[in-house]
């Protein structure tokens, strides 16, 4: 793991560069007017966005992201954070043992 | 020693304890009780029930004396280090769990006697309009709620933090069965009932019963096994 | 086993960079369009979080029928998997709802018991963590009896009419979704192997450090 701690500090680095300015932008949607019941059978897709749809839903979009990339950086960081108390703990006990 | 001669013991046996102090049953029973009038002050608004929550107050109070019971069943096998005592004994594994499923549901049954006719009393719930198939919803929840309870009870009686951690284990398994019993029931108490729904949920509540207790027999060996 | 965790980092890191481009140019759903995009996060998320239920219920009785120590160090990892990435459906599905339903939060069966499930696993891992010495065999017992419950979930889905979609949506996908949606299944399956490399190997290291200290006071 100790080769590999480099390309995890760029990961992470580069993780929280895409999750910190986009998580700045969310902030809470306004109601939208009543629309079409929404798909439940199959979703349909269309090419063009029809015009005054796009600000409201995109603050909980980017927030539903960054909460992944955030939840998956986190992990892995503590995974990482781990790994590398026990690495220690392992050379310490070692280095004990040869002496009783 | 056969099976049911071994389950024959330990129920016997379970029985005979707790019928001399009675102290399980009265102190389950007061419990459920005190639950119901809780919600009784928490859910009426202006000397009228709220809806149809009787359904869901009943199933609660079961839920939660039955959660009581079982701490306090394995607590006293525990105390008296009768618990050790049963598991070194050379009988079948899943014989002592199914003893101890038949007494924790004795002591449920006793509990829903009483609780049954109170909600009916204090909520105004049809409760005895479909006698046969409310029972059968109650037997069917009942069953699966002590069936992962016992389960792990035994399990949790010799482990650290085990009185916050039974309830913390048993209710998201068990939430299914409150699910379906409450449902149930609603669909019986409703203005215009529906037994079809009622029979549904049951058939829920069984399928459910049959695979846990499967599960239960199955796990339970080599879990209790240090 | 090693040599594969490196270029498979890459590989992962790599798909996660190129899905927003992916997902930023499929086709927009007809009723609930921009939002609609979450899906491609939301779904894989709950992909994950049963895969990690169902390895932890698969070691569990691995270890519970051998005694292996090895498959329980595969448990906690699908537990901690079911956990995590549970929590990002959990938190990814209201942001959706809110917007396609008009609520946060609907008891809807699915998602209802979608929670529930999660709630087992975290219990399971309060249990590892609080339940003293001995635990791990009781959370044997939890995992497995947490899994069983999931088919209940599955069953409840198609029994009643509710308001999310319905699991037909995604053999239904067009060809711009579906092409997306199963890049993105992968990349998140890719990084579940990925943890679960990790993680093991924690709970390995972790079990070797136990040994030794034992062997010291000897």
């Amino acid at each position: 793991m100790r080769r590999v701690g480099s390309v995890w500090r760029v990961l992470l680095v580069w993780l929280l560069l895409a999750a910190g300015p986009v998580w700045h932008a969310a902030v809470d949607a306004q109601q939208p007017p009543p629309r079409p019941k929404p798909a439940e059978d199959e979703f349909v897709p269309i090419d063009q966005l029809p015009p005054g749809e796009q600000l409201p839903a995109a603050p909980l979009l980017i927030a539903a992201y960054a909460v992944v990339w955030l939840a998956v950086a986190g992990y892995l960081f503590s995974i990482w954070r781990r790994l590398d108390r026990v690495d220690r703990d392992l050379a310490e006990a070692g280095r004990r043992l040869p002496r009783t | 020693m056969n099976f049911v001669r071994v389950v024959w013991l330990v129920v016997r046996k379970d029985l005979l304890v707790e019928l001399r102090s009675r102290e399980i049953l009265y102190t389950t029973v007061f419990f459920a009780v005190s639950c119901v009038l809780v919600f009784a002050f928490g859910f009426v608004r202006e000397g009228q029930p709220m809806g149809d929550v009787g359904a869901g107050i009943l199933w609660i109070a079961v839920a939660f004396s039955g959660t009581l019971a079982l701490g306090r069943a394995f607590e006293r096998e525990r105390q008296s280090e009768t618990l050790r005592a049963l598991l070194m004994a050379p009988v079948d594994r899943p014989a002592l769990y199914v003893a101890k499923l038949i007494g924790v549901m004795a002591l449920m049954t006793a509990v829903e006697m009483v609780v049954v006719p109170l909600v009916a009393l204090l909520f105004q719930a049809p409760l005895f309009r479909h006698l046969p198939m409310l029972l059968g919803l109650l037997l069917g929840g009942t069953v699966g709620f002590t069936a992962v309870g016992t389960m792990f009870g035994a399990m949790l009686a010799r482990a650290r933090s085990r009185d916050v951690l039974l309830p913390v284990l048993l209710y998201p398994i068990t939430i299914p069965v409150i699910i379906a019993g409450v449902r149930g029931t609603s669909a019986l108490l409703q203005a215009d009932p529906d037994p079809a729904i009622a029979r549904a949920w049951l058939s829920l509540l069984l399928s459910f019963d049959v695979v846990f207790i499967t599960l239960a027999l199955w796990t339970f060996e080599p879990v209790m096994t240090d | 086993m090693q040599r594969l965790f490196l270029p498979l980092l890459v590989v992962v890191a790599a798909m996660f960079a190129y899905a927003p481009l992916m997902i930023a140019n499929a086709p927009f759903e007809s009723t609930m369009l921009l939002v609609q995009k979450i899906f491609y996060f939301h779904v894989p998320s709950w992909f994950v979080m049963f895969s990690g239920a169902f390895l932890c219920a698969g070691a569990s009785v691995v270890y519970l029928a051998r005694g292996s120590k090895e498959a329980d160090h595969y448990a906690v990892t699908g537990a901690e998997l079911a956990v995590v990435f549970g929590l990002m459906g959990l938190i990814t599905g209201p942001l959706w709802a809110r917007k396609a339903w008009g609520v946060w939060w609907e008891w809807d069966v699915k998602l209802t018991l979608a929670l529930v499930v999660w709630l087992t696993f975290v219990a399971y891992l309060l249990l590892r963590r609080y339940g003293g010495p001995g635990s791990e065999k009781l959370a044997a017992g939890v995992g497995i009896f947490g899994a069983a419950n999931i088919p209940f979930v599955y069953y409840s889905v198609n029994w009643w009419r509710t308001i999310h979609p319905k699991t037909t949506v995604v053999p239904t996908l067009g060809p711009g979704m579906r092409g997306t949606f199963w890049f993105c299944v992968l990349a998140f399956m890719l990084l579940m192997v990925l943890i679960i490399a990790a993680r093991v190997r924690l709970e390995r290291q972790r079990a070797r450090v136990d040994e030794l200290f034992l062997e010291l006071e000897d």
